[in-house]
């Protein structure tokens, strides 16, 4: 029903009869879509952008198969986890691909991102590739922190992603130094300081948030809501649960996370904003399937019947998938293979991850 | 800067308000930001008002800073300074007179220098902004105070420091006394009343409380046979139980006496003068701890 009402609203502008008609192989065409957004935006002290989206075909395939692609790599890991292969703290961010996929798409590689534990995914969405974090999760030298870091302290210098913190709500002020130095050396660019609800009320964001709006640093403060700090609900921990109203003379968004291209829409308008007047937060209302880590099951303070209802309606990836359909960018066959197409890739990973050994103790103390 | 000390007179007219930043009273706030420019490659130097007021951020310095090279292996350097008063100052209380170095000096990742002498001030500061890694740079309030002689040396642009050395203020043969910060013109002052009694004392400036020059020590207890570890800070788990722990591991055989440890007092920093007195080391309670170590000590009744 969600596929029909799209179709509805969707104006003229879709793919060329002739392209239906020819023999087809999925879609690579980057002829412009527009396509509306789930729910308008909803702001706080500025005016929301549009809820019409540009994307393209190649866009949304390329959106389908990142974020097949993290689910699978989660999913792996929760295996892993019960193996015993993986140990420690393991965070998983399945339900909430499309914030680290739409954010990708608005930006480039010389903006900065910079999240707390929940890090796997933008990882890769950074560029970062899959033996390297199983290799890191399981402790291995082929890992991206060569086993030094684990699950919560993945970083990827090159693509400007800057970990993976332990560390509840650090790095936010972190992420506002990222920023001022982008403005110190005039770079245009602005960064991405990723944190949950949990966070939200720590005092050091708004310390950060104050000085970022004093010297108009281009920090845009995103707080993946997925409703629980831990175990705990938003509505028990924080007196205003309005995220994006938290920035009190700082603007806000809220976004509707679990919609890829509400993400990217939102991350494009926050960084021009960002770029010109200094910070703003955005509020991703999304979800995440698995509990806060490996170690909570994650149905002790919610019920079964939210997560699956969650995952019927507004799973990221069921999104994008209906969109493809309903335009027909691709066959459902044709994404199935897609879909095989990954998880083999996600099983040569591990497989390569296995056979990289631990580092002996002479590297205990040396890089 | 808010800061009555005014260590950063005339660097906003050098250097100009993109360089040289005011900031409100956010210390988390603040140095989360200044770790995070330095992960981008710039070299920031936080002036904390007090050491005491670190604590406020010290999440920041330690799991932020200290520990990010080698949790990313490598990828991530953090190249700060983080720097500002250390210790007691005169009747500031129990919360202004902390001295932050044992706890600073107990995190892998950091580097945390303590300068005593105008050369040290100046040659150590350089090599700590020069340095890839997060350096703790403790100074003191009161020494901020004092003029010390210079050579043209120590004022040419170029002069530096190295990180990791001691240096002998004073050569002796009969015991040694290490200090850091203010304690070492104490030291030297012990060392000269001492010396009108016949024991010659050796004062090492440790200048580096992490990395400790454990050679430089060792090789001066090797020579002397006794030591006395001086230090403002409380005593447990101080500067001093670390460099008794290294002579011990690595000069044992060398001692003649039990290692002596002047320390501040085990209570918080009281505010009346006379007590507060009490609280830190004085010149007479070196002497008299030198001169336990060398077996010339009054009989106990008599050393009130």
């Amino acid at each position: 029903m969600a596929a029909a009402a799209l179709l509805r609203r969707i104006p003229a502008a879709r793919a060329p009869p002739t392209a239906l008609m020819a023999a087809r192989t999925i879609s690579d065409s980057t002829a412009p879509l527009t396509i509306e957004t789930s729910v308008p935006f909803t702001s706080h002290i500025v005016d929301p952008p549009s809820r019409d989206v540009t994307t393209t075909p190649a866009e949304l395939l390329t959106f389908f198969r990142d974020m097949s692609l993290m689910r699978r790599m989660e999913i792996a890991a929760d295996s892993l986890y019960k193996a015993k292969l993986i140990r420690g703290f393991c965070h998983l961010y399945d339900g909430q691909e499309a914030v680290a996929v739409g954010m990708e798409a608005a930006i480039t590689r010389s903006d900065s991102i910079i999240t707390a534990y929940r890090d796997h995914c933008i990882y890769l969405a950074r560029g970062g590739d899959l033996v390297s974090a199983f290799a890191e999760l399981m402790g291995r030298q082929a890992g991206c922190s060569r086993g030094k870091g684990g699950s919560m302290h993945f970083y990827k210098k090159d693509a400007n992603f800057y970990g993976g913190h332990g560390i509840v709500g650090a790095q936010v002020p972190l992420g506002c130094g990222l920023a001022f130095a982008q403005k110190y050396r005039k770079e245009e660019t602005a960064t991405f300081a990723l944190y949950g609800d949990g966070a939200a009320n720590q005092g050091q964001l708004f310390e950060a948030l104050n000085i970022s709006a004093l010297w108009k640093l281009p920090s845009i403060l995103v707080c993946e809501n997925n409703h629980y700090g831990m175990g705990t609900a938003e509505w028990r921990a924080a007196k205003s649960p309005a995220y994006y109203k938290r920035g009190d003379y700082v603007p806000g968004l809220k976004v509707d996370g679990m919609d890829v291209l509400a993400v990217k829409q939102a991350c494009k308008f926050a960084k021009e904003h960002a770029v010109a007047n200094g910070p703003i937060v955005l509020e991703m209302d999304t979800y995440r399937y698995h509990g806060h880590s490996m170690s909570d099951p994650g149905s002790t303070y919610r019920t079964r019947d939210e997560i699956s209802g969650v995952r019927q309606e507004r799973d990221p990836i069921e999104r994008v998938r209906k969109l493809i359909l309903a335009h027909d960018l691709a066959t459902p066959a044709e994404l199935k293979d897609t879909e095989k197409e990954i998880r083999k890739e996600v099983d040569d990973a591990i497989a390569k991850a296995k056979v990289s050994v631990a580092f002996s103790v002479l590297f205990l103390v040396s890089l | 800067m808010m800061c009555s000390i005014q260590i950063t007179k005339g660097l906003l007219d050098k250097y100009g308000p993109d360089r040289v930043l005011d900031t409100p009273i956010t210390e988390a706030g603040f140095t989360g930001i200044a770790v995070g420019a330095a992960y981008q490659g710039l070299r920031p130097v936080v002036e904390f008002m007090t050491f005491n007021f670190s604590m406020q951020a010290i999440d920041h310095i330690i799991n932020s800073a200290a520990k990010s090279n080698y949790m990313s292996a490598g990828q991530i350097s953090v190249p700060i300074v983080f720097r500002g008063p250390n210790g007691a100052a005169a009747g500031v209380g129990a919360q202004h007179s902390q001295c932050y170095a044992a706890w600073y000096a107990h995190v892998p990742g950091l580097k945390v220098l303590a300068p005593y002498s105008a050369e040290d001030a100046r040659g150590l500061l350089k090599s700590a902004i020069r340095d890839p890694d997060p350096v703790v740079f403790l100074e003191n309030e009161l020494l901020y105070g004092e003029s010390f002689p210079i050579s043209a040396e120590v004022l040419d642009s170029s002069f530096s420091l190295p990180i990791g050395k001691a240096k002998i203020e004073r050569e002796g043969k009969d015991i040694t006394i290490t200090a850091y910060s203010k304690m070492v013109g104490y030291a030297l002052q012990a060392a000269e009343i001492l010396s009108k009694e016949g024991i010659s004392a050796e004062v090492i400036n440790l200048r580096s409380i992490r990395p400790l020059d454990r050679a430089a020590i060792n090789a001066s207890v090797r020579k002397t046979n006794r030591l006395v570890t001086l230090e403002e800070g409380f005593p447990q788990h101080g500067v001093g139980s670390e460099i008794c722990m290294s002579v011990v591991e690595e000069s044992f055989e060398y001692l003649d006496a039990p290692v002596e440890r002047i320390a501040g007092a085990d209570v918080p920093m009281p505010y009346a003068a006379n007590l507060e007195r009490m609280a830190v080391p004085q010149v007479d309670d070196i002497v008299r701890a030198a001169k336990r170590a060398c077996y010339r000590a009054a009989p106990m009744a008599a050393t009130a």
